[in-house]
């Protein structure tokens, strides 16, 4: 009796709320903290907002480190975001562990979609879905400093466009003190930088392999062309000596301290290195092979629809994911966050390539591929080592090279069982 | 019981019995104060820890709900020839570890406690690397190995015109780099605990051996070791454990490439830490948990065996 009256009043009670939530929805967005992202989304959010009066969105940021395990965790929970944003590289652990659910074609028509966006985006695509769409895309490029390049009597207006040319110019940049000791490097080494991707997308491809099978889950690098690949890479140090892993403790920072005349990164650092003062620095595309062959590694990270996310949340993070995957949102991201549109519309523009900062990456995307990782960190790792047994212990390339496709083999083939 | 029945007067059987006796109240207040930490570590502590031996048995990848898999974790661990480096990494960083910080500190600790001029300060300089942060304190070190241009150590070398170091990037030297650094870390804590157990040993013992003639080393020997053995006892176990353990050192000596060059510097703990948080595959996780668990209970009571009060 008394349970039936106490309900009824606690019903009567809440009415009038579940009410107002049906005319003002609010959805959760989630991302990692970096303050030009936070800045840029929180720009977004204000301008959605107005046009879409009703839906409300709250932005909730994690650490980095933290993120990937907030996001799975909340997702166990049943807590987790209606819009979310992730790296594509965990997009089959998080389609496998229903964090987030299919685009529908309806809101998302799939040949708008290929028509409108740069290749990449079809590493979020999973059967005959899609499973989310970036706002912004990274590419890389070869940056220069041109101070060295004058100390050392080169242009430092005609930077290396052959892989020829860069170990040449490297060469003349490279200076060894009175022990003998890398003073100067010509060119960072950096496997644990962005030297993996370049090695593995770029050199691989240039030397005339392919690093994996089309549907990413065949090791296939271990041949004469990425013995090839491998070789040219090691023998920078060993040969060449143009360089020295460990040089400055990170590639970067050897650039960044102005002692290494050339590194391979990705837009991502342009922030860092816009800080540089104590000299000009340039980038350009990376280097053509010898048959002007060139290539790239582009990477994202893509916005998606939580799985919990249904009914008029649904409705409303779909008109959200919509917008900040826009023209407009991307331009936006351009302006503050400094990362290359993901829609060719608003990447090509001439204004853009008439930057001579964004150009080289711009023009890298057209031909860009992206790894479908499985597991980032161990394959990033399994490379590090790959060239570390050449480095520090001698081994042949051939072997070296075999014992990191073996193992790579086995991580893809763990995480696809 | 015999307690509890004090307060009832004898003879009068016929008087109702009291539940509420002193000492039940006592208990109550007693179980009331405990219950909070009891509570916290029953269910922050031993129920996860409990909760890790299962996972340890399943497939968990922190996705999708976990399924039993019997010991296929742990076979698949045994034959993980990452499993093996990292093993011989950990007991390295123990076998080396643990005797010299030991035999540094004493000797640190035995010197201090003679010295009268700047005492304070001395201690004080010891102890301070303690206090500091692990990972700033890393960092440091590792700007220190690195090679020239940047690097201290080398740098002075090749002043020298002696060949540089590979320190933290060679397979040889890296650990026992790191190692260094670690020692170092905690040698304050170690120092201030001998110096305690010094203290405490009376005088008179020392009176009476010099007025019956016994030399410096024999007294060292006779007195201040035996006397000194339950500070010892604890420091060594305690040591140990802080060794097996090691993680924060090595992370963050080699963030580029984690207990690299080619895992030459793994301990079970990173390792389990990457297999958790950077491939999520926490049943596989749980299971090296496990064996540390293992490990470290096997060591300590092995230890404490070893060091016991022979009567």
């Amino acid at each position: 009796m008394h349970k039936g009256i106490l309900l009824a009043g606690l019903m009567a009670g809440i009415s009038p709320f579940t009410v107002t939530a049906a005319q003002a929805v609010e959805i959760e967005y989630w991302q990692y903290v970096f303050e030009t992202r936070v800045n840029a989304m929180d720009q977004l959010i204000a301008n959605f907002e107005a046009q879409n009066p009703g839906i409300t969105v709250k932005h909730v940021t994690f650490p980095y480190a933290d993120y990937q395990t907030r996001v799975v965790a909340a997702n166990m929970a049943r807590q987790g975001p209606d819009v979310l944003q992730l790296f594509y590289g965990w997009a089959d652990q998080f389609i496998g562990g229903r964090v987030i659910q299919p685009l529908s074609p309806e809101a998302f028509p799939h040949a708008q979609i290929e028509e409108d966006f740069f290749p990449i985006v079809s590493a979020m695509k999973r059967g005959d879905d899609y499973y989310g769409l970036p706002t912004a895309v990274r590419s890389l490029a070869l940056f220069y400093n041109k101070n060295l390049m004058e100390a050392a009597g080169l242009d430092p207006n005609t930077p290396p466009t052959t892989l020829d040319e860069l170990v040449e110019q490297a060469k003349a940049i490279t200076q060894v003190d009175a022990a003998g000791n890398m003073a100067v490097a010509g060119m960072t080494l950096d496997m644990g930088g962005q030297d993996h991707q370049w090695w593995r997308e770029v050199l691989v491809r240039q030397f005339g392999g392919a690093p994996y099978s089309e549907d990413g889950r065949t090791v296939t690098y271990n041949d004469a062309a990425g013995a090839a690949a491998l070789k040219f890479f090691t023998d920078l140090q060993l040969v060449e000596k143009v360089g020295q892993r460990g040089f400055m403790d990170e590639g970067q920072a050897a650039f960044r301290g102005g002692k290494a005349g050339f590194t391979v990164d990705g837009t991502f650092r342009l922030g860092s290195f816009r800080t540089i003062e104590d000299f000009e620095w340039g980038v350009t595309e990376l280097p053509a092979n010898a048959d002007g062959l060139r290539s790239n590694y582009a990477s994202y990270f893509a916005n998606a629809i939580g799985a919990g996310a249904q009914g008029e949340e649904l409705e409303a993070a779909e008109k959200f994911l919509a917008y900040i995957s826009s023209e407009e949102a991307m331009k936006i991201w351009l302006d503050v966050v400094g990362e290359l549109p993901a829609r060719r519309a608003a990447a090509m523009t001439e204004e853009n390539l008439a930057n001579p900062v964004y150009a080289p990456f711009l023009k890298g995307l057209e031909y860009a591929r992206t790894t479908l990782f499985v597991d980032e960190a161990a394959q990033r790792q399994n490379t590090i080592d790959m060239a570390n047994r050449i480095l520090i212990e001698g081994q042949t390339v051939e072997e070296a090279l075999a014992a990191a496709a073996a193992a790579e083999q086995a991580i893809i083939d763990r995480a696809k069982k | 019981m015999a307690l509890t029945e004090q307060g009832a007067p004898a003879g009068r059987p016929d008087r109702p019995h009291v539940f509420w006796t002193m000492r039940r109240r006592q208990l109550l207040w007693v179980w009331g104060f405990l219950a909070v930490p009891v509570l916290f570590y029953g269910v922050i502590r031993f129920y996860p820890t409990g909760h890790a031996f299962w996972l340890s048995l399943t497939d968990w990848d922190l996705m999708s709900d976990p399924s039993f898999i019997g010991l296929d974790n742990y076979t698949r661990l045994f034959a993980d020839p990452q499993f093996g480096r990292v093993f011989r990494n950990t007991f390295a960083y123990l076998i080396m570890g643990t005797p010299i910080s030991l035999i540094l500190s004493f000797i640190i600790a035995y010197a201090l406690d003679r010295v009268r001029f700047g005492h304070t300060f001395l201690r004080a300089l010891y102890f301070l690397p303690f206090i500091t942060t692990a990972s700033a304190m890393a960092w440091v070190w590792r700007w220190f190995y690195q090679p020239a241009p940047i690097g201290v150590i080398n740098d002075f070398l090749s002043g020298f015109g002696i060949p540089q170091m590979a320190f933290l990037n060679s397979t040889t030297w890296a650990l026992p780099s790191i190692m260094v650094t670690a020692i170092w870390a905690g040698l304050g804590f170690q120092i201030i605990i001998f110096m305690a157990g010094l203290r405490a040993i009376p005088t008179t013992y020392y009176e009476a051996a010099r007025i019956d003639g016994l030399g410096e080393w024999a007294i060292l020997r006779r007195i201040t070791l035996p006397l000194l053995k339950p500070t010892t006892v604890f420091l060594v176990v305690f040591s140990s454990i802080g060794f097996l353990r090691i993680f924060d050192q090595v992370y963050n000596m080699t963030t580029n490439d984690p207990g690299g060059p080619l895992g030459s510097t793994k301990p079970l703990v990173l390792m389990i830490y990457q297999t958790a948080f950077s491939s999520y595959q926490m049943g596989y996780a749980a299971a090296q948990t496990v064996v540390l668990f293992t490990i470290l209970l096997v060591v300590s009571l092995l230890q404490l065996w070893i060091l016991r009060e022979r009567t």
